[in-house]
């Protein structure tokens, strides 16, 4: 049986988003796919060799809050200066105890199980980034590139 | 439950790691060797079937006891 293929475009930068190109990925690959994620605008955050992702109830109505914030706080609330660390805070603590991976475990669990990683070149240039930034073991290439991969897989996603 | 060759405690731990964590210990074992998980993440019980079809590895059990849930798989 032929290998089957996953491609992913990963575009967000925050820590909730960062989940499920690593997850799927990472998954996939154990599950015998062929895996290239390819990292677009925010989504470069994710590929920083220190990680800084943070996660905000700003204009995110569908987001748990605890104690009930969502009842009793008005909107503008959440526009709060330190909300924004106040959550990402939060949602890391819960994350470790409900035995959720981080996000760095679970890229490292990607590479090692030989997932590969393209950095999209132009946004590295556009947002004056610097390869010495981003972690060892990524190619940076364009949109050509990504459908030389993408146009043989069996799943294509855009996360 | 039936003889095994390894043992891999996954308590605790959540979707994908007790997936993310067998497959590695299975790429460590001899084909024919069997794995014994132990997981508490209640998903981990339709994932391990899925995991089983999709590699090719045998799942020989799976069953919950005492608030934990036990998979025998046969490395193919």
């Amino acid at each position: 049986m032929e290998q089957k293929k996953l491609a992913i475009i990963a575009t967000k930068g925050s820590l909730d988003w960062a989940y499920p190109p690593f997850i799927l990925g990472s998954t996939a690959a154990a599950l015998g796919y062929e895996v290239e994620i390819f990292f677009t605008f925010y989504g470069l955050q994710l590929l920083k060799k220190k990680l800084d992702l943070k996660v905000t109830p700003l204009g995110n109505p569908g987001m748990p809050m605890p104690l009930g914030m969502d009842k009793w706080f008005p909107v503008l609330g959440t526009t709060l200066p330190g909300m924004e660390a106040v959550m990402t805070m939060m949602m890391k603590k819960k994350m470790a105890d409900k035995g959720v991976a981080s996000i760095e475990e679970l890229r490292e669990l990607s590479l090692e199980a030989d997932v590969r990683f393209i950095a999209c070149q132009m946004t590295v240039d556009l947002f004056d980034m610097d390869q010495s930034q981003f972690i060892d073991g990524i190619e940076y290439a364009g949109a050509a590139r990504f459908f030389e991969f993408a146009g043989e897989a069996d799943i294509c996603m855009y996360i | 439950m039936a003889d095994f060759d390894q043992e891999l405690d996954a308590s605790g731990l959540n979707c994908p790691l007790p997936i993310l964590r067998a497959k590695k210990t299975l790429n460590g074992m001899e084909s024919g060797k069997v794995l014994h998980i132990i997981a508490t993440d209640p998903g981990s019980v339709k994932d391990f079937e899925a995991f089983a079809k999709q590699t090719g590895n045998e799942l020989m059990e799976s069953k919950e006891e005492g608030g934990k849930f036990h998979f025998l798989i046969k490395k193919a």
